[in-house]
């Protein structure tokens, strides 16, 4: 990796201190597998001078390591994790600590509350079911049962419902009912209901159903939750491993920081194999930068002093010290940023399927309710008898399957694409990922593989030139290299950044790298290496191209075959883009763009009513990305461009993005099913609720039967994607 | 129906307990590297108890 190349630094930033002085420092190691790897990692780590103690989590990968007050070097650890084989890298302090997942531990919390109470009321609660149909229980037994009961399931409910409670607060101060509104008065009003009965010496108790109801909730709300955590520490972790560290300049030492800590003025060393951690001016050096990521292009630029360097760029051939100009934040054109957030904010307006199916349900509900109250009143029930009914209304109707339809789909979902290599960021993005019937690709990176490879060479050409081509860090001469296989390495290597390398390949000197490096005709294009033998005037020329994804023409395919238009825009030349849109198959492409025109040709496709799908990699394709209804990305891309995409790939295969999509549509009509189940079940619950046919067996039966169809139907596709297996 | 009076406690008591355990397991961290325990708890000489004194 690129950390242990470079000088000794001073990488303090990363280690998170407290009072007393002793260090913690966390990596991210990827690769490690089983117990040996445990042993090996925490044995070798240990070993480092000053390290305390060290401790592998085997299933995030994060590697957590002890630190003495006598620090150790962090760059040291790294190393010695990397010598043993496995990738690691640094985890910016604050990272780690946004890392440590609260919610998720109060929502088990309340979730095992929720399973205590909903199990041990059963055993007041049946007793006092079996009294309904005219069983041994007597009056002032079933009175007892139902204060036990109140006793178990009154404090359970309280405290398992506080996540309900706070958000349908939240939710109302802002004059707004989401779900949490009707779950929260259901409960309630059940609990003031059920007290009142009792105290009153009735029969329409309903502890069990406040508990059982909640506890289904929270494993639907857990679930949710679950989901959005591992997406989220898995993008956290993809991007970790892009930029983990710039390293600044401070008075001729150089020390890595966090890449957020860097200011304007600030001087960093980019070296050769590495991107450039922020927007910044060349002071030394001389080198060729890949601005593929960036621009789209996928030709070489040479960089020498004075050039403009924007962050996210790969350095290719030489060290490079660079003047920010930008921090990080605010770096890279900041109409890209304006763009993307104006494409955020018309984002969190979406609303998702569950709000919108609780704006209906709640009005109709609450008017039933209303109804049921007055009818009864009227008709010449007692008020007693009448709230008692509106009150059955609320608590039979409570959207217990309603709140469970949409995310006990999406984890499945979501779990599905996990196992694919799809990373989905939330749930709405699944559901607007389902409305998409327009697809925006974008070359570089995309449809293509984002790295030169060789055509069109004759193999003993090849390994003539190899030998070079394995001493040079150059990508065009390692996708040389990478051609030729394993072999001989020559000797007396002298790389001249920007230029190419010289050496002795079987005592003849040789050259490789551009044309005038080599003493060929200038060559037209930057896409091509020149080899040539010192002593010999023939001149063999290597050219290289970016090719398309080995799977890119059956992807476009396969997004036809789902009714979808496929459109490729392209911040490349002419030429390049036309000859991949050929070679997959698509009419509509448009090359040169800017990433302005780029985010213009989103909202131009918006305008004419499309719901657009962009796929992209690079800078120049963030502000589309946040612009368009739903956007993929993949784990190679810029952070930015994976912090504004919706779904992240990490697989090679383009196929990813239809497969994405056939799930999400299959996920929301799941989810519409599930919404027609808990409509069904309200529609017969309902108006026997409002007759008064309800007793508290008949509404734990009816919720909990609800709840649990919900959850089957949303585990269906996963188990009818087994069998086709 | 005395016998409810020692019943009752009792197994309410029980689903306590368990309970408590159940919460003693999320803070002392069980659940923190499910995959990891796994191998951990195959050999003496890697540490199988879970991490504790996490910062918070």
């Amino acid at each position: 990796m690129s950390q242990s190349l470079a000088v000794p630094r001073d990488l303090e930033a990363f280690v998170h201190r407290d009072a007393a002085g002793k260090g913690r420092l966390e990596l991210l190691v990827s690769g490690a597998r089983c117990a040996a790897c445990i042993g090996k990692i925490e044995k070798a780590v240990v070993s480092v001078p000053g390290v305390e103690s060290a401790r592998l989590n085997l299933t995030t990968g994060k590697l957590a390591v002890d630190l003495g007050v006598n620090s150790a070097d962090p760059d040291r650890v790294v190393e010695i994790v990397e010598e043993l084989g496995y990738r690691a890298c640094l985890f910016d302090p604050t990272e780690a600590a946004a890392a440590q997942d609260r919610e998720g531990r109060e929502l088990a919390v309340a979730l095992g509350v929720a399973g205590f109470g909903a199990g041990n009321v059963m055993m007041f609660t049946v007793p006092a079911w079996a009294g309904l149909f005219g069983q041994e229980l007597n009056a002032s037994t079933l009175t007892v049962m139902y204060w036990l009961a109140a006793i178990v399931a009154t404090p359970c409910a309280l405290f398992a419902g506080r996540p309900f409670f706070r958000s349908a607060w939240a939710s109302l101060r802002r004059g707004k009912a989401n779900m949490d509104v009707p779950i929260s008065i259901g409960v309630i009003l059940t609990l003031i209901v059920s007290f009142s009965e009792t105290i009153l010496g009735g029969r329409h108790a309903y502890f069990d159903a406040a508990v059982t109801l909640l506890f289904l909730l929270l494993i639907g709300r857990y679930l949710d939750h679950r989901l959005r955590a591992n997406a989220r520490s898995a993008a956290r972790d993809l991007l970790a491993l892009q930029s983990p560290v710039a390293v600044r300049l401070e008075g001729g030492i150089e020390r890595g920081v966090p890449v957020a800590e860097v200011r304007v003025g600030d001087r960093v060393v980019v070296a050769p194999g590495e991107r450039v951690p922020v927007d910044g001016r060349v002071e030394a050096g001389v080198s060729e930068i890949d601005n593929a990521l960036i621009t789209g292009e996928t030709a070489m630029a040479a960089v020498g002093v004075g050039s403009t360097l924007h962050a996210g760029a790969l350095n290719l051939t030489g060290r490079l010290v660079v003047v920010v100009t930008a921090r990080s934040e605010d770096s890279t054109l900041a109409a890209i940023a304006r763009l993307m957030e104006a494409g955020a904010q018309s984002r969190s307006a979406y609303v998702r399927l569950a709000d919108k199916a609780a704006a209906l349900y709640v009005p109709i509900v609450h008017s039933a309710a209303a109804l049921t109250f007055v009818a009864s009143w009227a008709l010449g029930l007692g008020p007693r008898e009448a709230l008692l009914r509106a009150a059955a209304v609320l608590i039979i109707t409570c959207p217990c399957a309603l709140g469970l339809a949409v995310p006990a789909v999406q984890i499945a979902a979501s779990g599905r694409l996990f196992r694919k290599g799809v990373l989905v960021k939330s749930g709405a993005a699944l559901e607007r990922l389902a409305e998409v019937d327009y697809v925006v690709l974008d070359k570089t990176g995309v449809l293509t593989e984002g790295q030169p490879r060789l055509i069109g060479a004759f193999n003993h050409l090849v390994a003539m030139a190899a030998p070079l081509a394995r001493a040079s860090r150059h990508p065009l001469a390692r996708a040389l290299a990478a051609q030729a296989g394993v072999g001989l390495v020559a000797h007396d290597c002298v790389e001249t950044p920007g230029q190419g390398v010289e050496g002795l390949i079987d005592g003849r000197r040789a050259r490789l790298g551009r044309a005038s490096f080599v003493g060929a005709a200038q060559g037209a294009r930057e896409t091509e290496l020149w080899f040539s033998f010192i002593d010999d005037d023939v001149k063999i020329r290597f050219a290289f191209e970016d090719q398309p994804r080995a799977d890119a023409a059956a992807a476009v395919a396969a997004l036809r075959a789902l009714g979808l238009g496929v459109e490729i825009l392209s911040g490349d030349l002419e030429e390049p883009v036309g000859q991949v849109a050929r070679a997959v198959g698509v009419q509509n492409w448009r090359a040169g763009l800017t990433p302005i025109e780029k985010a213009a040709a989103i909202d131009r496709l918006k305008a004419e009513g499309r719901k657009v799908l962009m796929v992209g990699d690079g800078l120049n394709d963030a502000a589309a990305l946040a612009r368009a209804h739903a956007s993929m990305a993949p784990g190679a891309a810029v952070d930015a461009a994976q912090n504004a995409a919706d779904l992240v790939f990490t697989g090679d295969e383009l196929g990813a993005v239809a497969q994405a999509i056939t799930v999400a549509r299959t996920a929301r009509r799941r989810a519409l099913e599930n919404f027609a189940f808990s409509a069904l079940y309200n529609l017969i619950a309902g108006p026997a609720a409002m007759l008064g046919l309800i007793n508290p067996f008949i509404a734990a039966l009816a919720m909990s039967g609800s709840s649990i169809t919900v959850l089957l139907n949303a585990v269906r596709p996963a188990l009818g994607e087994r069998r086709s297996r | 129906m005395n016998i409810l009076l020692f019943l009752a406690p009792a197994s309410l008591a029980l689903g306590a307990l368990g309970l408590a355990a159940f919460l003693w397991t999320m803070r002392s961290g069980q659940y923190e590297d499910p995959k990891g325990d796994a191998e951990r708890i195959l050999y003496d000489h890697l540490e199988d108890r879970p991490p504790t004194a996490k910062p918070k």
